[in-house]
């Protein structure tokens, strides 16, 4: 597997020369292979939404070097709106960017930028529908007539139809109902699964990033406090805590019953997770338990 | 890019002239007006020039923030300087085809500039110095009379309140929509004018949108706490003039007096 995202040592310094000066984000260097999905967790103010902007060059960093694919981004203006295609951003409350008089030329505006023919945009634009789960007849209505969920699909299609290689997603399921997040969660697998494209995926929910991530990151103050699989991460759960996140709640139970003496393992994180590992201790030894 | 606006930026401080109560520091500024209009001497500028860099020194404001708020005004100023310097009637000293450069032309050219440059400055301060919900508060007390007259002068105040608290939110909001649409490959810096303006679309659709959101959440919230226009509203501070603000006002009509007797004090003192 190759890296789609290499970012070396980047820091970024907000008003860097006036009183306000402030570091967002200090000297940080992660990769993303292809088609993995990564969590990137982190408090509110710890640089999340600073950092992936400069995944796809929006921002440039004030020091260090972000590669796409290999490719500095900003060696050219030809190499940056490379890398905005090829890294997919989706911001927070995406709904917010809709403008277009129907939902299918909102979609087609990505691809259309691209400079791609008729023919493909029309492709794209079907496909992305299909994989928000938006209706045919919904694609002729205007955007601001949809519901808050299908609004935020819609948004989300108009990503998807680039077809990145780096789908990079800021808080998608932001205030949305269990319903809702759960549709978000499922488009997002549905376009991995068609595309094989790589997902980075900030939160600030430990619970949605265990679920779905391979590999987590985890921000804190600007720096990475650490990574690794979410096993490793959460068995981490003092220095979490210290960053001011919570640990998922099954997390949380495991730990408080390891510590009342029940020899199960720290690294549970979600609800099979938790099933298998107390199913395991019932049957391998009948007399702890109870 | 787009915070680098200054809209009558406020910089807070603790100075004489930030505590001064927004309606003297609002009444002085009109009177500083007049005496630059009125006067017509050099002395009478060099007065309003003085009084205005003491000012600047004692509000501890860095004088490059005032030359910035200039900065807009440098095409005005030469368009103002070059039109009096040559349509000046009077002595000429310099002539080719049909201009004539005269010497009261150029002293008036000289005179108008330094006025514009001197009401420039002295209303930057007063935006500097008073916030900008201080400065609506003093507006609307000052024009209470007119409420007699039914000018709904508090609704007014409301607006201008609402609006300015709503300029850094939106300029915010620009901003997200500008990188958003970017993230999609929009191009807002090539093309000819036309492509350029129609770029904006993406940004401005939104915009509207989201200002149109704002504005029925405000006023639903506003609803929700009773807001029922000016009628009987009391507040949590009422501005009080105490005697150094009485002070300064007087302090201010003397100065338009010597302002405007400048030329005979000069010539009975030299």
């Amino acid at each position: 597997m190759s890296e789609i995202l290499t970012v070396q040592n980047i820091s970024h310094i907000y008003s860097a020369g006036t009183p306000f000066e402030r570091a967002a984000v200090k000297n940080i260097s992660l990769s993303v292979q292809e088609g993995e999905f990564v969590g990137l967790i982190g408090h509110t103010g710890s640089g999340k939404s600073t950092l992936v902007q400069h995944f796809n060059g929006l921002l440039k960093p004030t020091s260090g070097t972000v590669l796409v694919d290999g490719q500095d981004i900003h060696a050219s203006k030809e190499a940056t709106r490379r890398a905005r295609f090829q890294v997919g951003l989706v911001f927070q409350y995406p709904e917010y960017q809709l403008f277009e008089e129907t939902v299918y030329k909102d979609i087609a505006f990505g691809p259309r930028n691209m400079g791609l023919d008729e023919g493909e945009i029309d492709r794209r634009v079907r496909t992305a529908a299909q994989q928000v789960g938006l209706p045919e007849d919904a694609l002729e209505v205007s955007p601001f007539d949809l519901s808050g969920g299908q609004k935020r699909r819609a948004a989300l299609a108009g990503v998807f139809a680039m077809e990145p290689r780096l789908l990079v997603l800021d808080e998608p399921m932001a205030g949305l109902d269990p319903v809702g997040r759960e549709e978000i969660l499922q488009c997002i697998e549905r376009f991995r699964r068609v595309s094989g494209a790589a997902v980075l995926f900030v939160t600030h929910s430990m619970e949605d990033a265990a679920r779905v991530s391979d590999r987590l990151i985890v921000l804190n103050q600007g720096e990475i406090l650490m990574q690794g699989s979410p096993a490793e991460v959460f068995s981490n759960s003092q220095a979490l805590t210290a960053a001011g996140l919570d640990i998922p709640t099954v997390t949380r139970l495991f730990i408080e019953l390891r510590r009342r003496g029940l020899p199960l393992s720290p690294a549970v994180y979600t609800v099979p997770q938790a099933l298998a590992e107390i199913l395991r201790l019932k049957n391998g030894g009948e007399g702890e338990v109870c | 890019m787009l915070k680098d606006i200054t809209l009558g930026q406020f910089f807070p401080g603790s100075s004489l002239l930030h505590r001064l109560d927004p309606r003297a520091k609002l009444v002085a500024v009109v009177l500083f007006v007049v005496s630059l209009f009125i006067s017509s001497s050099f002395w009478g500028y060099a007065l309003c020039f003085l009084f205005l860099a003491w000012c600047v020194h004692i509000s501890r404001i860095s004088p490059k923030m005032i030359l910035k708020s200039l900065r807009p005004l440098v095409i005005i100023l030469i368009f103002t300087g070059v039109l009096n310097m040559l349509y000046t009637p009077g002595e000429a000293i310099f002539h080719f085809w049909i201009f004539n450069i005269t010497k009261e032309g150029i002293f008036n050219a000289a005179f108008m500039i330094f006025r514009i440059v001197l009401l420039i400055a002295a209303t930057s301060m007063l935006t500097y110095t008073t916030s900008p919900i201080a400065l609506t508060d003093a507006l609307e007390r000052l024009l209470g009379p007119l409420k007699k007259l039914h000018v709904p002068v508090h609704e007014f105040a409301m607006m201008m309140t609402i609006a300015l608290r709503f300029i850094p939110t939106l300029i915010e909001e620009t901003d997200k929509i500008m990188s958003a649409q970017k993230a999609r490959g929009a191009d807002f810096d090539s093309g000819s004018l036309i492509d350029r303006a129609k770029a904006l679309v993406p940004i401005l659709v939104p915009l509207f949108v989201s200002a149109f959101r704002r504005a029925d959440e405000l006023a639903t919230a506003m609803e929700c706490r009773l807001y029922h226009g000016g009628e009987g509203r009391t507040r949590l501070n009422t501005l009080v003039m105490a005697p150094r603000d009485w002070g300064a006002l007087a302090f201010m009509a003397a100065f338009c007096l010597l302002v405007m007797n400048a030329q005979r004090i000069a010539a009975v003192v030299l």
